[in-house]
């Protein structure tokens, strides 16, 4: 089997990442919201597909592609693409970077909708696709550039000796930690959901409405998520097809790994296991696989993935609070944490065959870009957006659920349960 | 605060881009990305607390 035929056949099992993820924004969410998340998940992933047809591929590009390059001390700096708009630089033909498009347009999508989970039960419609068609069209394309498309990060390795460049097989950096960024401006700019917070400022447990979804999403982003990582690790870092094999374990061995911890932690706190917690530590061991897949040994990724277990669940109680930002679906702690733990990861346990010197801090170079770029800019774009066009939906909105709100109807019309909260107005 | 918490942020990796682009041996190189990304953690203990609610919670 050729590897762009490899590739195409994970490529076709990716959309079950972000179908999963869809699944678990809903189920841990309200239910008086849960058919405008849904509704909202695919409005995102049409933006999203169509923005980064229209302009983001040609920004992102694919490595040894056309490009800006400016010269710093005498080195070369690729800092963005310079295809022609709507892919038509690209022919796609079954060749790996024709593939890489179709991979890429998945990929996009599903850094869209990880802002959804921190702005579920009351971030408009309209506003998340605003905010997508920023995000697909401006911030995505240009770190992917960066990482996957022969851009500056990549070259480090070949410009500066540091390691192989910085590496990141299945996103854990260009989708997760760019969305999970996303998802921390979103959740500071729409500010928490009514209620959520008392006059004193502590905050109140609003549980999400349906663990039988939240779980069975877990079944089906583990499925996208072998796709997502096999194929990127056979595009982007140019494994062998045989070597998804090793991937594959990696990234299960991962999740496996950070339920554990999430099952291990929320046991000795609450003394029963929390089925939300459990969930997010599970995709958060996904995430944390993303970056290294493909470079560490399997004991590694159970390392790994039991930190990020660690990590997401705490930081999920810390970002409540003393932090006080309201994020309903933990995309905040799963996509940025975990992301940025990833990528770090394969600075600590990446093994080459032949001996690189600093990739550690070709990794290190990728988080504080992240940190030091792309949140400040995810964050003036979000906020320039919403001083044009509010986000946040009005408190009527909220008294009523998006889904009657915005859609007009709610997504279980025979079971209509009216909170103290509601009958009050 | 916030603002001067996303300078932080945007300081520190520019202090991380001059580090690699400018200085020669490897471990001049880790303690001034180090440093640039010690920097983007203040940044952003900065902004965290500016968004911080009133109170020391809700907004």
């Amino acid at each position: 089997m050729t590897p762009a035929a490899a590739c195409l056949f994970f490529v076709f099992l990716a959309p079950l990442a972000p179908a999963g993820l869809a699944l678990l924004n809903t189920g841990l969410g309200r239910s008086r919201s849960a058919a405008h998340i849904l509704l909202a998940s695919l409005c995102v992933m049409a933006v999203a597909a169509v923005t980064y047809a229209v302009c983001g591929f040609a920004w992102q590009g694919f490595a040894g592609g056309p490009a800006h390059i400016v010269n710093v001390a005498g080195k070369p700096w690729d800092w963005i693409a310079a295809e022609p708009p709507l892919l038509r630089g690209r022919p796609l033909d079954g060749s790996l970077p024709s593939v890489a498009v179709l991979l890429q347009i998945i990929s996009v999508g599903l850094a869209a909708m990880i802002p959804l989970g921190s702005g579920a039960d009351r971030w408009r419609l309209g506003a998340s696709c605003a905010s997508t068609a920023l995000l697909a069209g401006v911030t995505y394309p240009l770190f992917a550039h960066w990482v996957w498309g022969g851009g500056w990060l990549s070259q480090l390795g070949s410009t500066y000796g540091l390691g192989r460049g910085f590496l990141d097989a299945g996103g854990a950096s260009s989708i997760h930690a760019v969305g999970g960024l996303t998802a921390l401006s979103i959740a500071w700019i729409i500010g928490p959901r009514r209620a959520k917070y008392a006059a004193e400022g502590t905050p109140s447990a609003i549980p999400g409405h349906d663990a039988v979804l939240v779980l069975f999403a877990c079944f089906l982003v583990w499925a996208g998520w072998l796709g997502l990582n096999s194929a990127g690790a056979i595009i982007f870092t140019g494994a062998e097809p045989g070597r998804t094999v090793l991937v594959a374990v990696n990234t299960t061995l991962s999740a496996a790994a950070g339920l554990l911890a999430a099952v291990v932690i929320t046991g000795t706190r609450f003394g029963k296991p929390d089925a939300s917690l459990c969930a997010n530590g599970w995709v958060g061991g996904l995430v944390a696989s993303s970056a290294a897949c493909a470079a560490v040994a399997p004991a590694a990724a159970i390392v790994a993935g039991f930190v990020a277990g660690l990590l997401v669940t705490l930081s999920v109680a810390y970002i409540e609070w003393p932090l006080s930002i309201d994020d309903p679906g933990g995309a905040i702690s799963v996509h940025g944490v975990g992301g940025l733990w990833g990528v770090l990861a394969l600075g600590i346990f990446g093994s080459f065959q032949d001996h690189v010197e600093g990739q550690w801090l070709a990794q290190l170079m990728g988080i504080a870009t992240l940190l030091g770029f792309v949140l400040p800019l995810t964050y003036a774009l979000n906020w320039l957006l919403d001083r044009f066009y509010a986000q946040r939906v009005a408190p009527e909105g909220e008294r009523q659920g998006m889904d009657l709100y915005e859609l007009g109807a709610g997504a279980y019309p025979e079971f209509v349960t009216h909170t103290e909260e509601f009958t009050q107005q | 605060m916030k603002l001067l918490g996303f300078l932080l942020l945007l300081a520190g990796w520019i202090i991380t881009l001059a580090a690699v682009a400018l200085l020669r041996t490897m471990p001049q190189r880790g303690a001034f990305v180090m440093a640039g990304t010690g920097v983007e953690i203040l940044g952003v203990i900065l902004v965290l607390r500016a968004h911080r609610l009133p109170g020391g919670a809700g907004q």
